[in-house]
């Protein structure tokens, strides 16, 4: 609290990115985790909420005639533009808000003061919602072949790891150790994902400090001993995910990757994915791209192409493709990057997803995150920017795994339970810090801060949620969702994904939801079948106790109602009201009352900023777009005649 | 009939096809005087393509005379015909599907390709396929069409006040590309429209397409006015156009044209309504690219997808230089400023390019789909197409003779209609449930307009088609697509009428390649059309429930 120089200032304005000729007037209230901007218009009363923590920037612009501004970025992508009347008040919200968002150490993070009314006893079962030993039960484990190991109690071995892992049945404990002080931050190859079917496993590390000419006898055994756990393979890959010359450049400091003389049985394979310094400058690019008020078609593509995301995203896939395959044909894959918690996160969850049709589902989903993610170590803190710290450090790694699913999600739209909706969530949680979830960059970190003891699951919100995240295409019989997926990595298949990086520019998304349609649909049907069933029994018993004729049966149908309050609900989704709710506000059949409290408890705040994003645009502003492209104004110019106005201004 | 000249070898065995999505296939090969067919001859398969070969853009072919057939075929059984030589045909069809044809015998090849070349570019329009097409269920006394300019205004009652229906041009003599009835205000005779006629390119005279019912508001479309270097005036077309606005009303002129254009046109005789003449109408320039420019960007975007090898960064720059997303664009946002002037600010329009055949349709209809609920529908989108476009007199023999592939170079060709079918799919897309017809309607069309059974898009205006009989000897599209089980199929199961205008989002992040068309030949397609089915099955089971 000590923070907030300024709890409240008026006639704030927040302009409209699109057509910044909308506007609205309001109050802008400073709290302790969120800044909330409530619309002074009788009418409205819409409320845009911010979430402190998803604050990446705020920066105050020369004052203008119309008020002082201030922009807002956050890290779900959303960019609040606000004017403010007085220089100084506008300072002072700047001074808060730059103190606010940036948490200087762990104890100021949101989950930890983020107290939903969930008693203590159903707090600690959220946190039992997701158990990765399940999982790994689940692909069979422990069995002849492959063994949880105490190696890495109390984190004696790799700090960065959790503290059971599974190895090769045959790896004995020095041969671990061995590897593991052969192995960056003695991260020696462990097992991500088993294959029931056929023995082959992924299998992932940090690279070996092979340096020029660095042997390790025990880190040659461990990889024997992961091809002999895979009985009916005579060699293993070793995929380093680096291009080739980082991992030379690596040699010069100790470090590398394997030399095939030294390892039997081993094919060894680069990939290409770029580093994370790389990857950051590419997503900035791209967001400035999004960011263009109104970029020509031309100016789009050039920028999205210049920006290199998609190239970045397709060689992700490309590495989650080869592994996957390599697993399917029964061949075992040790997969490193450079300390084994980047890429190699990225590409063996990628191949997860491929292969396995349970990381389709949303429990699935769930698991995978916190497998591959959570527990193997990856720096959220440094990644998410959740504390101030090396800004260098930062990286969308995550993103570009969710983007990934989603790119799969595209070319397969039956083979997923979830929904982009889920995705979309997932990310804006995972940098929020609203959960425990992704505080802490791995297993022991979250000990020491007692995040199971002291804040919530996002895993069982979602679930308690899931209604909204189900995929209503998702058959788990349809062909797309059997076994392993086999996507097309051709470079038309990838697409700039605008339900995340423009999902707060409500005007360019579709304005009908065929999904939202399913979905009632889908849980029409149900419902219908449902009672269908009941009115059946109902006659069966009537019938047997007083002999009623087929006759009245079928009057009670016809007044079954819910097909004509379904009826009318549908009309709904054409009214003005509803046309740019696009696909995340509410949908025509689960009517939420627009704008009805003024302050909502936090838990809801992500609602709040989905549902008065719709309100805040209506019908208009895709006419509004039209006209603001306008080439008028140069060409009335040059014409002698000047006879035309600008269109827009009439 | 002529064809058997053209076929020296109308049989061939042993060939084998190799085509997307499916394993290579042998089977024989058959050259009709409008089609190829290919027959299966595996085991316990029947597996037939028959392929118009009005379809067939270009042919390429690649005769082999030393070697024998590739591993595939090396049996000895074949292995010792013709010497050994063979031959590989690639088809390369309008609808963008690629064919291969590898045939047994270099003589054979260079027959089949030959014969190929010559019938798919027949120009004698009464010697195509829809003159010979006879299916059972329909008869060729049916009516063709789905309206008349005559039934249209007859149906169209709040009309009748202000407009009437003109004859001028029954013998076409006035304009040869409008139909014989137009309409036109009614205080305007018809020798006053023979003088606009004769102001107007072509003869096109500013007509009436569309009347918006909420306030009264019109679209009319003509082509531009002819007054030269010395602006040259028509008296006669002022008086037409005040009278299509009441006395103190304000009229918009679009010009499919940028300011610099109308000014360089008026050195090779046409022009543009100046100002001091025509002072209740105001001009709105938006250049739209069309005729040629729109040709080779469809030739650069076909080209871009078909190599699956390019990196990512050179797929998008490749995607960025086809222009073709731009024109999209751009034809959607003139469309939306058109249903702007008309629906929220009230007032009328006149939509003119050059000649007023191209993209003026184009924006025309595409406002019309934004405004109108009735042309959302099945019925309603294809009377609005065979009004806009056939009737209208869109001249699809010279536009739609060749496609991407073609290495005949003609100065006509343009894909305006496959760019409106575009716009209408990006319509769909942001408004899934607003169009009764599906993705499905959109794609037969886009093959029905390059390669068809039927004559809807043979000729380049109604003259033509009475002239050559048109209307008598063949089947109407339109008519065929409302047969019950067509009508399932290309109906949208996710239809839910709406009265309100659907605006359109023009930014560059809302406008996507339609892949469906684009890509429709891979994978991917494959996939999504799969999407489709379980659509429509989910509310087919919704529908059967809900029933009971």
């Amino acid at each position: 609290m000590e923070h907030i120089r300024l709890p409240k200032v008026e006639n704030v304005r927040l302009l409209d990115r699109v057509s910044p000729r909308k506007s609205r007037v309001g109050t802008l209230y400073l709290t302790a985790t969120h800044s909330i901007f409530v619309e002074s218009e009788a009418g409205g009363r819409s409320e845009t909420w911010v979430l402190h923590s998803l604050v990446s920037s705020v920066d105050k612009q020369a004052a203008n005639a119309s008020g002082c501004p201030l922009l807002i970025r956050c890290k779900n992508f959303q960019i609040l533009h606000f004017s403010i009347p007085r220089e100084q008040d506008c300072h002072d919200v700047y001074l808060s808000m730059q103190r606010l968002s940036q948490a200087e150490c762990y104890e100021e993070l949101y989950c930890f003061s983020y107290k939903p009314s969930i008693d203590e006893e159903e707090r600690r079962r959220e946190w039992a919602f997701v158990d990765l030993k399940s999982d790994y039960r689940r692909m069979g484990l422990p069995n002849s072949l492959w063994k949880l190991s105490p190696v890495n109690q109390h984190y004696k071995v790799s700090d960065t790891y959790p503290d059971e892992l599974f190895v090769p049945e045959s790896a004995t404990h020095p041969i671990l150790v061995g590897s593991s002080k052969f192995r960056s931050r003695g991260r020696f190859p462990a097992l991500s994902y088993y294959s029931k079917e056929n023995h082959a496993a992924i299998c992932r590390s940090s690279q070996p400090l092979s340096g020029f000419s660095a042997r390790c006898l025990e880190d040659e055994q461990m990889l024997e001993a992961t091809l002999k756990s895979n009985p009916r393979s005579d060699f293993m890959y070793v995929v380093d995910t680096r291009p080739k010359l980082n991992a030379i450049a690596n040699r010069a400091a100790g470090k590398g990757y394997e030399n095939e003389d030294n390892y039997s049985n081993i094919k060894f394979q680069f990939m290409g994915i770029e580093n994370i310094h790389v990857m950051r400058n590419s997503q900035q690019k791209m967001l400035e791209v999004c960011e263009l008020r109104s970029p020509s078609m031309s100016d789009f593509l050039e920028g999205l192409e210049s920006s290199g995301w998609l190239k970045h995203i397709k060689a992700v896939l490309d590495t989650g493709v080869f592994i996957a395959k390599a697993v399917a044909e029964g061949v075992s894959v040790l997969v490193h990057c450079s300390d084994g918690w980047d890429r190699t996160a990225q590409v063996c969850s990628v191949a997860c997803v491929l292969l396995d049709p349970y990381y389709r589902t949303l429990k699935g989903l769930m698991v995978l995150i916190e497998k591959d993610w959570v527990s193997f170590g990856h720096k959220f803190t440094q990644r998410c920017n959740h504390l101030v710290r090396d800004s260098k450090e930062v990286s969308p790694i995550i993103d570009q795994f969710l983007e990934c699913v989603w790119q799969l999600m595209e070319q397969f739209p039956c083979a997923f339970e979830y929904n982009e909706r889920l995705l979309i969530t997932v990310h804006n949680h995972i940098y929020s810090c609203q959960f425990g979830n992704f505080i802490g960059n791995n297993q022991r970190e979250r000990k020491e801060l007692r995040v199971h003891e002291r804040t919530h699951s996002l895993w069982s919100y979602l679930w308690t949620n899931r209604a909204e995240f189900i995929n209503p295409l998702y058959r788990q019989n349809h062909s797309q969702s059997q076994g392993l997926l086999r996507p097309s990595t051709a470079p038309y298949c990838f697409k700039f994904w605008r339900g995340l990086y423009n999902h707060f520019d409500c005007g360019m998304h579709p304005r009908q939801s065929v999904e939202d349609y399913l979905r009632v649909i889908r849980e029409e049907t149900q419902q219908l079948e449902e009672q269908l069933d009941s009115h059946k029994q109902k006659i069966a018993q009537l019938e047997q106790e007083q002999g009623w004729s087929d006759a009245c049966a079928e009057a009670i149908f016809d007044k079954s109602p819910t097909v004509w309050v379904f009826g009318k609900n549908l009309a709904l989704a054409n009214t003005p009201q509803d046309y740019t709710g696009s696909f995340l506000t509410s949908s025509p059949c689960t009517p939420k009352a627009p704008g009805s409290p003024l302050i909502l408890p936090p838990q809801d705040s992500n609602q709040t900023v989905d549902s008065n994003l719709s309100n805040s645009s209506d019908q208009e502003s895709g006419i509004a777009d039209l006209s603001c492209r306008s080439p008028l104004s140069e060409d009335s110019t040059r014409d002698p005649d000047s006879d035309e106005a600008a269109y827009s201004a009439a | 009939m002529e064809f058997s000249d053209h076929i020296k070898t109308a049989n061939v065995e042993d060939v084998v096809l190799r085509q997307p999505l499916h394993p290579p296939s042998r089977g024989t090969l058959c050259i009709t005087g409008h089609h190829l067919l290919f027959s299966e001859r595996e085991e316990g398969s029947s597996q037939q393509v028959l392929l118009l070969l009005r379809n067939i853009d270009a042919i390429e072919k690649s005769v082999e005379n030393l070697l024998g057939y590739p591993g595939f075929l090396s049996n000895a059984a074949h292995g010792d015909r013709m010497s050994g030589s063979s031959g590989t045909i690639t088809i390369k069809c309008k609808d963008l599907r690629v064919l291969q044809l590898d045939i047994p015998g270099m003589e054979q090849c260079l027959n089949i390709s030959r014969s190929i070349e010559t019938l798919s570019c027949l120009d004698n329009v009464s010697e195509m396929y829809p003159f010979f097409y006879r299916p059972t269920d329909l008869s060729l006394q049916d009516q063709w069409g789905l309206s008349t300019p005559e039934k249209h205004y007859t149906q169209m009652k709040e009309l009748h006040e202000r407009w009437r229906l003109s004859s001028v041009n029954k013998s076409y003599s006035v304009c040869p590309s409008y139909p014989p009835a137009v309409i036109v205000p009614n205080c305007i005779d018809d020798e006053t429209l023979k003088k606009v006629a004769k102001f107007r390119q072509g003869g096109r005279f500013p007509v009436l397409c569309y009347y918006h019912r909420k306030n009264g508001m019109v679209i009319m479309r003509s082509s531009q006015p002819l007054t030269g270097a010395n602006r040259k005036r028509c008296k006669e077309d002022e008086l037409l156009l005040q009278a299509v606005i009441e006395d103190s009303e304000k009229g918009f002129i679009i010009d499919t044209r940028s300011s610099q254009q109308v000014q360089q046109a008026r050195m090779t005789g046409g022009g543009f309504e100046s100002k001091s003449f025509y002072n209740c109408w105001k001009r709105l320039h938006r250049q739209m690219e069309r005729g040629k420019a729109l040709q080779e960007s469809l030739i650069k975007l076909v080209e871009a997808c078909s190599d699956e090898s390019h990196n990512v960064d050179r797929w998008l720059s490749k995607l960025e230089n086809s222009k073709w997303l731009s024109h999209v664009q751009t034809a959607l946002s003139t469309a939306g400023l058109l249903a702007e002037c008309v629906e929220r600010d009230g007032h009328s329009a006149l939509v003119h390019g050059y000649e007023g055949t191209d993209c003026s349709l184009l924006i025309c209809t595409l406002a019309q789909l934004i405004m109108d609920p009735f042309c959302r529908t099945l019925e309603g989108f294809l009377a609005l197409l065979e009004r806009e476009w056939v009737q209208a007199g869109h001249p699809f023999q010279q536009r739609c003779a060749h496609s991407a592939y073609s290495h005949a170079r003609f100065q006509q060709e343009s894909p305006v209609f496959l760019l409106l079918l575009d716009c209408v799919w990006q319509l769909w897309r942001q408004f899934p449930l607003a169009l009764g017809f599906s993705e499905a309607l959109l794609l037969r069309l886009a093959n029905e307009v390059y390669a068809s059974d039927y004559g809807t898009f043979l000729c380049n205006n109604d003259q033509d088609r009475c002239a050559l009989g048109v209307k008598d000897r063949t089947h109407c599209l339109f008519r065929a697509l409302l047969r019950p089980a067509e009508r399932d199929y290309y109906s949208n199961p996710l239809y839910e009428p709406t009265e309100l205008a659907i605006w359109p989002s023009v930014h560059p992040q809302s406008l996507q390649l339609w892949r469906g068309f684009f890509l429709r030949w891979t994978q991917l397609a494959h996939h999504l059309e799969a999407v489709q089915e379980e659509i429509r099955s989910m509310v087919i089971e919704w529908a059967r429930v809900a029933q009971r």
